[in-house]
């Protein structure tokens, strides 16, 4: 049987999937359930300094190719959100923590807290898409990476993450800003700005007018931003984006990923996807002769012509 | 985007809303209501199948701009969604507390059409307030009514009255929608009776489709996992009748 645990950035994975943030991680007792229907590890909601509620309803979209969200990054505050982090680790349970803040002041604050909440890693949300003064429009430059990867670093000992937008001329750049500000691994990619009208209604159907986009549509374009990351950066990178079977986390892994996040499939398959994404990979492994995750991360690179 | 096909007063703070197109769905089970530039709101279907329909009461902004909505305007339907109520037994009681009616008036409907004995204890504030009296007694169910105020039927809880019933006859199963203090004494009966029960739970929703945990109870969630659960799942949340998540995800006693 192939080994699928894997080591990112010091910490030991069961196996190379998590819950991505945003999805099923609003409470502990939710963040438990996914660990035991098969996550490696969970990505919590993205908390900030306070309360918010986020966007009014609609903020779901639900398309053929995804799901277009803007949720507006509802979560309790981090004093609140703390004891949730507390309760999944009493559980045993690998915990990244997302963190969003309006400078990098107070997002290595927030940064900070939920390290000493007990997070094995801080995620920075980076990139997401439609939070005004929040996420990528604090991340859109690689000068604004590179400045709050380093104020977060400075405060937190824990591994830390910056998750990046594709919304951008340029994700390898932004990449690289991340990793000089001292960022310990790359997540890549957030949804994209997108947006659905209802002609019968004549407006957008989001009640935030515009959202990001999720889910298989956005697959192709993840895994292009992984393959040009692994070339730019030495260090990891998380693929996320579309992720539904094991065959799409492997296209990520050998594009250069060495754990993978999903989120939207969470929402057509159930919790049981992780499990689902993990028994294909093992079974990929074995026919391919792959005994452990790491061998394939990057392999797509290697047979350039 | 559907169209409003009728639109009638059942008292004067709940509405009745029913579309031309059909929706196949199980009693108890929801949908997403869009009143476009308004807000997107959970609701329950009381009607199933052809003409399917939502009975809500005015309580905010979005049903107060729902309830202006005239024959023909257009009004956006996700769904439906979650778990409805299954019907076994043979003869049944069914707990209705105020809106509590909405999703359990199609439950009435079609267990009475598979020839399951129905009782339905029917609770509200005053009789002004009591919805789908006779269209469950039309359906053949044995109608008791309860009032807060007692200006019809048993002055008192619909829990009261159920409780009398259940000590008078047996069942083979209970249903309940209502106060969430109405389903907890429910679930408190049937369990020292050993009686099967299904109950629908309301809690803040936004996705309705399983992504965004705002709906979760215990880990569970009421768009998916829900909103009917048995009695079985029932006592094991710690949060119901005690705490319910806010818009921000802090729990906040109810």
């Amino acid at each position: 049987m192939a080994d699928l645990g894997v080591d990112l950035c010091g910490l030991r994975l069961r196996n190379p999937t998590m819950l991505a943030s945003g999805v099923l991680d609003e409470t502990a007792a939710t963040m438990v359930e996914v660990a035991r229907a098969g996550a490696g590890a969970v990505v919590t909601k993205s908390v900030g300094m306070s309360p918010r509620e986020g966007h009014a309803n609609p903020c779901v979209v639900e398309l053929d190719v995804g799901l277009l969200n803007a949720m507006g990054l509802p979560n309790p505050g981090i004093e609140y959100f703390s004891e949730e982090v507390k309760a999944v680790k009493r559980e045993g349970v690998t915990v990244i923590g997302s963190v969003i803040g309006g400078s990098e002041d107070e997002l290595a604050a927030v940064a900070a807290l939920m390290a000493a909440a007990g997070a094995d890693a801080v995620e920075l949300n980076l990139s997401c898409p439609h939070a005004k003064g929040l996420g990528t429009e604090i991340g859109s430059t690689p000068e604004d990476v590179e400045r709050v990867c380093r104020a977060s670093k400075e405060r937190v000992k824990v591994p830390l993450f910056a998750k990046l937008t594709p919304n951008t001329s340029s994700i390898s750049n932004l990449a690289r800003a991340a990793e000089r500000g001292g960022a310990d691994a790359v997540v890549a990619i957030n949804t994209l700005k997108g947006m659905a009208i209802s002609p019968e209604a004549r407006m957008p159907i989001l009640a935030n007018r515009f959202g990001g986009l999720s889910g298989p549509a956005i697959r192709p374009i993840g895994v292009r931003c992984v393959y040009e990351i692994h070339d730019a950066v030495e260090i990891p990178v998380i693929g996320v984006g579309g992720i539904s079977t094991g065959r799409d986390a492997l296209e990520y892994i050998m594009a250069g990923a060495t754990a993978v996040q999903v989120g939207t499939a969470v929402w057509t398959r159930g919790p049981g996807v992780f499990k689902s994404i993990c028994d294909d990979i093992s079974r990929f492994m074995d026919e391919y002769g792959y005994s452990k995750v790491d061998d394939m991360v990057g392999a797509a690179h290697d047979t350039r012509p | 985007m559907l169209r409003v096909a009728e639109h009638r007063d059942e008292t004067p703070w709940t509405k009745t809303m029913r579309f031309k197109d059909a929706v196949d769905a199980r009693p108890g089970q929801f949908v997403m209501v869009w009143v476009p530039g308004v807000d997107e709101f959970p609701m329950s279907i009381s009607y199933v199948g052809d003409r399917f329909g939502i009975t809500y009461q005015i309580v905010g902004d979005g049903t107060k701009a729902l309830s202006k909505a005239a024959e023909g305007d257009i009004v956006g339907i996700r769904g439906p969604f979650g778990r409805g109520f299954s019907i076994t037994g043979k003869r049944i009681l069914v707990v209705a507390g105020g809106a509590g009616i909405a999703p359990t008036a199609p439950l009435v409907d079609a267990a009475t059409k598979k020839g399951v004995a129905v009782r339905l204890v029917l609770g509200a504030k005053s009789s002004a307030e009591l919805v789908f009296e006779s269209r469950c007694a039309a359906a053949g169910a044995e109608v008791h009514v309860s009032t807060d105020d007692g200006s019809k039927g048993q002055k008192g809880f619909a829990t009261g009255l159920a409780s009398s019933l259940i000590e008078k006859e047996r069942y083979d199963s209970v249903y309940a929608c209502g106060p969430e203090r109405m389903i907890t004494a429910m679930a408190d009966i049937c369990r020292k009776r050993g009686l099967p029960m299904q109950a629908s739970v309301e809690r803040i929703m936004k996705c309705g489709i399983g992504v965004c945990d705002s709906c979760a109870l215990d880990g569970k969630h009421v768009c998916t996992d829900g909103p009917v659960f048995d009695l079985e799942q029932l006592e094991k949340f710690s949060e119901l009748g005690k705490t319910r998540l806010d818009r921000t995800g802090r729990k906040t006693g109810i």
